[in-house]
């Protein structure tokens, strides 16, 4: 018996366990093992069977008789063929082609992660059996598992993370890809109607319809704008600061430092609301006290005031200067203390004066370290959502954009198209736009940054 | 702890001083005069809208216009009616709740996914970790109406624990590139030194590598605590009923619709909200400040 199971050919218990998942491991004997791998082929069957609908006798259509991952990859395809009628019974049950989208990739998802212990099981089985035709000695599942432990982990203890980012990360993004090839719009909703696939239709509707297209160049143009300055000038503000600070002539030189940390440290919506209701237009402080001091003849309405656009933009960027100075404040201070004394030191002994020393040692040392986080903090300033939201919304409204106000950046933009607007589709298509845009600036970056090297 | 701090200094700190001498040269005198002066400057521009919130919060009445940084007859009804007529104090559970959560998945996750991707040599592991950078540069927003769908189906919508889930999600990848960058510079002798001592992965991980991680799990510890509280687009998305809304929901809404007579009672909330993450933020800055350089340091 056993020199007859020792020369069974490799490939036959390998092919048992692509059939029913882990019959390969019981001709192996290992009936462990074979329990393991079952249970997932039992509850990938028992979902099916169980969500399905196949002992109706009637003929056999995914869409009616399809389990959760038959009919999850036919909606996946179609997005649905019967839309909701009117009939003499009353409303009949349509297809809701976006629930069918969100389940097809979960299916299509979840038959991936289980391909991998599918294609596990087939080479475990094929490879003992290999292993024991080759003469090597019996291993009990126990003995397996423990091996695995240590031999897998880091595969097993990245396994709850991963199955967390696909479900939460990896599904969403690819639903959103997804979205932006078709035509679900306020226009078009489910359960009423059906969305249909349309190709590149809304990436050419971006850049065709000249009112789209003017708001998309306009908006891409100030969060450019907008992005440079606010990382420009928060820096260059933290920077002097950090300088001033360590200045040995400054007295109490933690007590600064702990004022000077307060924006940071205080939450940004409330920075932001706090600063909105100061420059309301109407009720805000800022605007009484220009008309107290005689500077102004009239209230300001800094935000609302369509024919002053700059306005309300420059004092975003001055908002945006205080909420950000304090972090390139400490991070700039931690770079000072590093820099040793010999440097300046020597500088002096050169004759080299304050500014030249600032100029040729303590700049070019700060910003070595600095420029890769100046890069990080453009790419949060342009999808710099905080500030904009809460503190113009976006206002004074522009009379040549659509749905955009002259202070919106990109993602502020995207957040009214999608939850104000419901333009699901054109708001899928400005995601992956700023994707590509943020992306590019990343990948360079990160180019030049030894972490990718070092892998 | 130094020894490991990647880069830039543990400590922004400046050096201990050399005492000042009493009598300064006049130039020098004139020259800190002006220091201080722009220092006390900024001081003002910096305090001013805190006060002034601070102040509104304390002020009779109820619109903007009765907002004064120091109010003559100073009030604390706003904090009251906070409780009473708001549901203030179920948004702040709500927010402690989705914090907790969040910090402590976040902090375990990606302790153990840094450690793994740091120490181990494993077949796609190099895919998997440009994998995860890709993703951490899709907007949220992208992914936020998935989500809210995702949730409509499996009846996570409106659950606080869904939230916090989607939230850990959102920032694993982020998290995991600074653990492991952080692991990357602690002295792999006393793991490998274990290893041939015959302790496994495991214990490796949680006797050794975890207690020199520390520093960076208070800065993910900390960054994943305050970070719902301040959260406003997956919550707008994802809570819907009135129970289920945080701090960061119920403010904004206090703002928006009743602009012209909440005002007082919103900073209240607002001061609420913003102290003991002030505090928090300003004891512990030293961990934040190394750890968000060391992000940028490594990935």
């Amino acid at each position: 018996m056993s020199t007859a199971q020792r020369s069974l050919p490799a490939p036959v218990p390998g092919i048992a366990s692509a059939l029913v998942w882990g019959a390969g491991q019981l001709i192996n004997r290992q009936a462990g093992k074979a329990a393991f791998f079952f249970v997932f082929f039992a509850a990938l069957i028992g979902w099916e069977m169980g969500t399905g609908n196949y002992y109706a006798g009637m003929d056999y259509t995914p869409r009616s008789n399809g389990g959760f991952f038959v009919k999850g990859l036919w909606g996946l395809v179609t997005l649905g063929t019967q839309p909701r009628q009117m009939t003499v019974t009353g409303l009949t049950d349509g297809d809701n082609s976006i629930v069918l989208m969100a389940n097809g990739l979960i299916s299509l998802l979840t038959l991936g992660l289980l391909a991998i212990v599918w294609v596990w099981s087939v080479r475990d089985a094929a490879r003992y059996r290999a292993a024991l035709n080759g003469g090597a000695p019996r291993e009990t599942s126990r003995a397996y598992f423990r091996r695995l432990w240590e031999g897998s982990f880091a595969y097993i203890v990245l396994s709850p993370g991963l199955l967390l980012i696909v479900f939460m990360s990896v599904l969403p993004v690819l639903f959103g890809i997804l979205v932006a090839f078709t035509d679900y719009n306020r226009d078009n909703l489910p359960p009423k109607n059906l969305v249909n696939w349309v190709g590149f239709e809304n990436f050419a509707t971006i850049f065709a319809v000249p009112s789209w297209t003017a708001t998309f160049v306009g908006v891409l143009g100030w969060t450019f704008v907008w992005a440079i300055i606010a990382t420009f000038t928060t820096y260059a503000a933290g920077f002097l600061q950090a300088v001033l600070l360590a200045n040995k002539k400054v007295k109490f030189p933690r007590v600064w430092r702990s004022v000077f940390l307060l924006p940071w440290a205080v939450p940004g919506i409330v920075s932001a609301l706090v600063f909105r209701s100061m420059f309301n237009g109407q009720f805000g402080p800022i605007s009484q006290w220009f008309m107290d001091v005689g500077l102004t003849d009239e209230r300001i309405y800094w935000f609302t005031d369509p024919s002053h656009p700059n306005l309300a933009r420059a004092v975003a960027l001055l908002v945006n200067l205080w909420l950000g100075f304090p972090f390139f404040m400490a991070l700039v201070g931690g770079v000072l203390t590093n820099i040793p004394d010999s440097y300046y030191e020597a500088a002096r002994m050169d004759g080299a004066g304050p500014l030249q020393q600032l100029r040729h040692i303590t700049l070019p040392v700060v910003h070595r370290t600095v420029a890769p986080l100046l890069i990080l903090a453009f790419v949060s300033n342009f999808n710099n959502f905080g500030v904009i939201y809460f503190l113009t919304q976006g206002g004074p409204d522009n009379a040549d954009y659509r749905f955009a106000g002259s202070t919106d950046l990109l993602i502020t933009w995207l957040f009214n198209l999608t939850l104000d607007n419901r333009l699901y589709n054109i708001g899928a298509v400005m995601s992956m736009l700023i994707f590509v845009i943020v992306g590019t600036i990343s990948v360079w970056n990160l180019n030049r940054s030894k972490a990718i090297r070092e892998l | 702890m130094t020894a490991q701090q990647p880069l830039i200094a543990p400590s922004p700190d400046p050096a201990p001083r050399t005492r000042r001498r009493r009598t300064m040269p006049k130039a020098d005198r004139v020259a800190s005069a002006f220091l201080h002066l722009e220092l006390l400057v900024v001081a003002v521009i910096v305090i001013f809208p805190l006060m002034w919130i601070v102040g509104a919060s304390f002020s009779p009445g109820t619109g903007l216009a009765n907002a004064s940084p120091i109010p003559e007859d100073a009030t604390l009804d706003h904090y009251v009616s906070l409780f009473t007529e708001t549901d203030y104090g179920r948004w702040y559970l709500n927010s402690l709740y989705v914090a907790t959560l969040n910090m402590i998945g976040s902090v375990v996750l990606s302790a153990l996914c840094g450690y793994v991707f740091s120490r181990i040599r494993f077949k796609g592991r190099k895919a998997g970790l440009l994998g995860i950078l890709i993703l951490q540069m899709f907007p949220t927003f992208l992914t936020a109406i998935a989500v809210y769908m995702l949730f409509l189906n499996f009846g996570l919508l409106d659950s606080l624990t869904g939230l916090a889930l989607v939230s850990i999600a959102a920032a694993l990848p982020y998290n995991t590139w600074l653990m492991k960058g952080y692991t990357d510079n602690l002295p792999s002798s006393l793991d490998e030194a274990a290893a041939i001592d015959g302790a496994s992965r495991w214990t490796i991980f949680m006797k050794i590598v975890l207690p020199l991680m520390r520093p960076m799990l208070t800065f993910v510890a900390i960054t994943q605590f305050t970070m719902p509280w301040m959260d406003f687009i997956l919550p707008r998305l994802l809570l819907q009923s009135p129970e289920k809304q945080t701090v960061a929901l119920g403010l904004f809404a206090m703002i928006e619709d009743v602009y012209q007579n909440a005002f007082t009672t919103f900073a209240a909330g607002a001061v609420l909200l913003a102290v003991p993450i002030t505090i928090l933020y300003i004891v512990l800055q030293r961990y934040l400040v190394t750890g968000a350089s060391a992000g940028a340091e490594k990935g």
